[in-house]
């Protein structure tokens, strides 16, 4: 008789709340002639809020679901509530970015709630298989999110890129889950983390941790697996950019982590050195890169590169008080790039034809609010005090030099004083340079405003009292250890 | 606890941002409105500072009005403000200076006005912020902050002209000393926890800790190269012209004033307490380097056109003198480093202030230009020949007190560095003296000149204040060398004890090592890895 394999909904619960919610956009969708974004942008916000509330019961579990496949722990809670928060504030800055485009498109929501959905169960996955049709599933929606705009060619070309190069990293991920398979017998990590002890001399195994690593690498945009991410984000929607260099950089690095510490920890010795040059690479490529640019949206997507450098470092500093700082870096980072990508996408208008820096001109005498948000998010995104990026910065680097990394800390300050130049080049254009033709002054949606407002509140609240928070990342990460 | 019935340092340090959030409602287009308002605010702040020094008991070293409280308590991070000897002058002078900057500001600045007065008040609330946090992480957030309004105090109102490249300057040279501070920090938070078993930010604590001398040397470099780019010392000085002369005057008043004392105060408070072998070890050097401050900075100013960078060199010069003072590590050199401290900051904050008046009518800076001015201005030629004097150390003013005591300072330990350093007071008297012959006697040669309006009250209300206190530190210095007097001596004892304890642990370390019985202590002491 066929075992009647465990069933446990309630665990995946807020992914299936998304799923839901994107079938029922998308059935709706049919039936509303005119609104449609707005209306599905409502179903989406009230389907997240819904997830919020199932989410929480997972923070106190502990235990796998799915025969194994799937582990719910504090550590999926935490991941899943930084997706739906990632999700939530795109949702809102959308509504505006789509109506200034003149698309009313309802697909660009059923398409986000599915990524989102995929992501959950790329961070809940205990079994590499399971991770990877997360990561699938995450990023067909986002292949197709990219060339969403019609008509335009840099959005095309963009997703053209993007798919193919993710095929092929895809392609790698496979190959390298199949030699471990091959080498262990079993996908599940824990079956892995048994199988490979200690002081491994699996060759196989080795060359499927690489292969796995190089596609970890490629989602994560870590330097030498970063050539996508510029074109990419300098070519997709605003608002979706600022959705990947968080939400998709968050599932990936969940992902990497849980595998990594979890799975593979007997090849600790290895895949630290070699994250250890990744981490330097990254972080002087990006910072470095990102100097030149004339574009914001590229100039971000480096710097997204940057910091998936400083959050290797937190991976590399290993131990709970690595691993924890890196869950606190990217709730950080992901209250402050969405924000920067909202001020874009704001100040972008219609047809994304203001997104040099040069377009940032005079910024603080037309909207000086908006000024003073943007660059409370670049001063976070440099590390300035006191603000969450700040807080991030510091708990990987203590983290790194209290596992003895002092140079691996040193590259990374020095990275990032030289990050300092470019954030700081936007402030000075918004403050210290006026156009030469006076802007027309932009306008504003309260779904916009709600969004800015919820992230410049959470950048300095976080920033400023970070107790509560750098004990939640501690405490999600204890499942791992 | 161990807190004081009222925060009143919490209280001068944050009323002005207190100020911050009452500007953002007001009506930017009513300018006057905006002024009054922070004005009232930085007076609130200087009267409140004047309590702190009447409470302040001059008896004793410890430090006080102490506030504590935890912030992150797992990281032992907490909110810890004191006051002692050392930083009540330089609190003071923050504050004295604020009500001065916003007067002196009124007619200077007519763009974005409201901007400006939040960055000041803004920037007061980080300056306080650093002398009196004594936990190191509290004074690493204040020392960051305060960056931002200076940032854009240079490059919005600054001089058209290079200001966008004084301004990055200025915050680039900043940040990477401070990186390289923060990652210091770091690695002392770490060792002194697993050494002692306490994890903890609380810079008295960490003071007991004795770190082992080559960690030391790290260490000591990297606070080395923040509070030296800050100071700024001999080759780290390139940023400080630009940035003073690009500034707008209030800008380089609080830089010069204050900002420059941050890199000072933090050798005292920091650098030299937590690392005393490494500190004593360079002493040698850092005085090469001052001496060599004080006489490039005074050649230097001697053949600047424009009276601001003139005066900008000087403070590389007067810095110098604070710095060889300081590495005396004697009472007289320390006092006096202090005392040059506020002195510096008088005169030359005094100085730039009036080079900001004549600018103001004249819109240019150039000495050409002028020539006979105290004709035509009989009343700005007074304050302007007494700052000079001061600036110079003529007897009875406030600079010779201080010149005076690092002098004799110095010359018991160093006396060769001394006999150079006494020359650059003599530079001194060469240039300013020579600039100001050739700004203000003679005859009028430049038409423009003829039809200038004398000082307005309300400069006059600008500078007097200062007057005031060059001629009381000149005259009667003991009111403000008495409290300061413990404190410093209690540092060198600090410093001494330290060392010697550091000294002891390093050589049982070396006979241990001889033995072949244990492990490096120090090697045991730092977190390791791979």
């Amino acid at each position: 008789m066929i075992p009647v394999p465990e069933i446990n909904l309630g665990g995946i619960l807020p992914a299936l709340i998304l799923c839901i919610a994107g079938l029922v956009v998308m059935v709706a969708g049919l039936f509303i002639r005119k609104g449609a974004a707005t209306a599905a942008a409502l179903i989406s916000l009230a389907a997240i809020l819904i997830a919020f509330w199932a989410n929480s019961p997972i923070r106190l579990m502990h235990k796998p679901a799915f025969e194994g496949l799937i582990s719910l722990d504090a550590y999926t809670w935490f991941f899943n509530l930084l997706i739906l928060i990632a999700t939530g504030l795109t949702a809102l800055m959308s509504v505006r970015y789509l109506s200034d485009e003149g698309l009313d498109l309802y697909e660009y929501f059923v398409l986000l709630l599915f990524s989102g959905a995929g992501m959950m169960f790329m961070v809940s996955g205990n079994h590499i298989l399971v991770i990877f049709v997360g990561l699938e599933t995450l990023s067909i929606s986002i292949y197709v999110l990219t060339g969403i705009l019609p008509g335009n060619l840099k959005s095309s070309e963009a997703a053209m890129k993007y798919l193919i190069l993710g095929a092929f990293s895809s392609g790698i991920f496979l190959y390298g889950a199949a030699l471990l398979y091959g080498a262990a017998g079993s996908l599940s990590l824990p079956v892995l983390a048994k199988y490979f002890q200690a002081p491994a001399v699996d060759r196989m195994g080795m060359v499927g941790m690489g292969l796995l690593l190089a596609g970890f690498g490629f989602k994560v945009a870590a330097v030498p697996f970063h050539m996508w991410t510029p074109d990419v984000y300098e070519g997709a929607p605003s608002p979706l950019t600022g959705f990947m260099s968080v939400g998709v950089k968050a599932a990936a690095f969940a992902a990497f982590i849980r595998v990594f510490f979890e799975g593979l920890s007997a090849f600790q010795v290895n895949w630290g050195q070699i994250l250890w040059v990744l981490a330097v690479l990254t972080m002087i490529l990006g910072n470095l890169a990102a100097l030149a640019q004339e574009n914001i949206k590229r100039m971000l997507a480096y710097s997204s590169i940057a910091h998936a450098g400083y959050i290797l470092v937190g991976m590399v500093a290993g131990k709970e008080a690595g691993t924890s700082g890196v869950l606190y870096y990217l709730l950080a980072y992901t209250f402050t790039n969405l924000g920067a990508f909202a001020v874009v996408a704001l100040v972008g208008r219609r047809g994304e034809a203001n997104v040099l820096i040069d377009d940032y001109r005079g910024l603080a005498k037309v909207h000086p609010m908006l000024a003073l948000a943007m660059s409370i998010f670049l001063f976070s995104l440099a590390g300035i005090p006191p603000t969450a990026g700040f807080m991030g910065k510091f708990t990987i680097f203590s983290a790194a030099i209290n596992s003895g990394y002092i140079w691996l800390v040193i590259i990374g300050v020095l990275t990032s004083a030289a990050s300092v130049f470019y954030y700081f080049r936007v402030v000075m254009k918004m403050y210290m340079e006026t156009p030469e033709t006076t802007p027309e002054r932009l306008q504003f949606s309260p779904l916009t405003i709600l969004a800015l407002s919820i992230t410049v509140t959470a950048v300095l609240y976080i920033g400023i009292f970070p107790s509560t928070y750098l004990n939640l990342a501690t405490e999600s990460v204890k499942p791992l250890f | 606890m161990e807190n004081v019935s009222f925060p009143y340092l919490s209280f001068i340090t944050f009323i002005p941002l207190v100020g911050v959030a009452l500007l953002l409602f007001l009506n930017r287009h009513s300018h006057e409105l905006l002024r009054r308002v922070a004005l009232v605010f930085m007076l609130v702040d200087f009267l409140a500072s004047l309590i702190v020094y009447f409470l302040f008991d001059p008896s004793t070293a410890a430090m006080q009005l102490l506030e504590n409280h935890p912030w992150v308590r797992e990281w032992g991070i907490s909110y810890k403000m004191g006051i002692d000897g050392i930083s009540l002058f330089l609190v003071l002078l923050t504050t004295l200076l604020g009500p001065i900057l916003v007067l002196a500001s009124w007619k200077d600045i007519k763009v974005r006005v409201k901007e400006f007065l939040i960055c000041l008040l803004f920037l007061q609330t980080g300056m306080i912020g650093v002398f009196v946090s004594l936990d190191l992480f509290l004074f690493y957030v204040f020392w960051e902050i305060m960056l931002i309004p200076m940032y854009l105090l240079i490059g919005v109102w600054g001089n058209p002209a290079r200001k966008l490249y004084a301004a990055i300057k200025f915050v680039l040279y900043t940040i990477v000393g401070s990186l390289l501070m923060l990652v210091a920090i770091l690695a002392l938070y770490f060792m002194a926890g697993s050494a002692e078993g306490v994890y903890t930010f609380d810079l008295l604590k960490l003071y007991d800790f004795p770190v082992p001398i080559y960690a030391q040397f790290w260490m000591f470099l990297a606070f080395f190269l923040a509070f030296a780019i800050k100071v700024p010392m001999f080759p780290f000085h390139t940023w400080l012209p630009d940035a003073h002369t690009e500034a707008p005057t209030v800008g380089s008043v609080v830089l010069a004033a204050v900002l420059l004392k941050m890199g000072t105060y933090g050798f005292i408070r920091f650098a030299i307490p937590l690392f005393p072998n490494a500190a004593m070890d360079a002493a040698w050097w850092i005085c090469l380097l001052s001496v060599i401050g004080i006489i490039y900075g005074a050649w230097v100013a001697m053949v600047q056109t424009d009276v601001k960078r003139l005066v900008a060199f000087s403070s590389v010069s007067h810095l110098g003198f604070v710095m060889l003072g300081m590495f005396a590590m004697n009472v007289q050199g320390l006092e006096g480093s202090v005392i040059q401290m506020i002195n510096h900051g008088l005169s030359t904050g005094a100085l730039f202030l009036i080079v900001g008046m004549i600018y103001e009518r004249r819109h240019t800076r150039m000495i050409s230009e002028f020539g006979g001015i105290s004709k035509v201005m009989p009343l700005f030629a007074v304050f302007f020949m007494i700052f000079t004097l001061s600036s110079i150390g003529l007897p009875g003013l406030n600079g010779f007190v201080g010149e005076f005591l690092i002098l004799i300072g110095s010359f018991k330990v160093y006396p060769w560095y001394t006999v150079f350093a006494a020359s650059g007071v003599i530079f001194a008297a060469v240039y300013m003296l020579w600039m100001f012959q050739r700004v203000m006697f003679g005859e009028v040669t430049n038409p423009k000149n003829l039809g200038l309006k004398d000082l307005s009250t309300r400069e006059v209300v600008v500078l007097f204040p200062i007057l005031v206190f060059v001629v009381w530190i000149g005259v009667y210095p003991n009111t403000f060398l008495r409290p300061m007097e413990p404190s410093i001596k209690n540092f060198i004892q600090h410093v001494e004890k330290k060392r010697g304890a550091v000294l002891d642990m390093e050589k049982t370390r070396k006979q241990s090592n001889r033995d072949g019985s244990e492990i490096m202590l120090t090697l045991s002491v730092l977190p390791q890895g791979r």
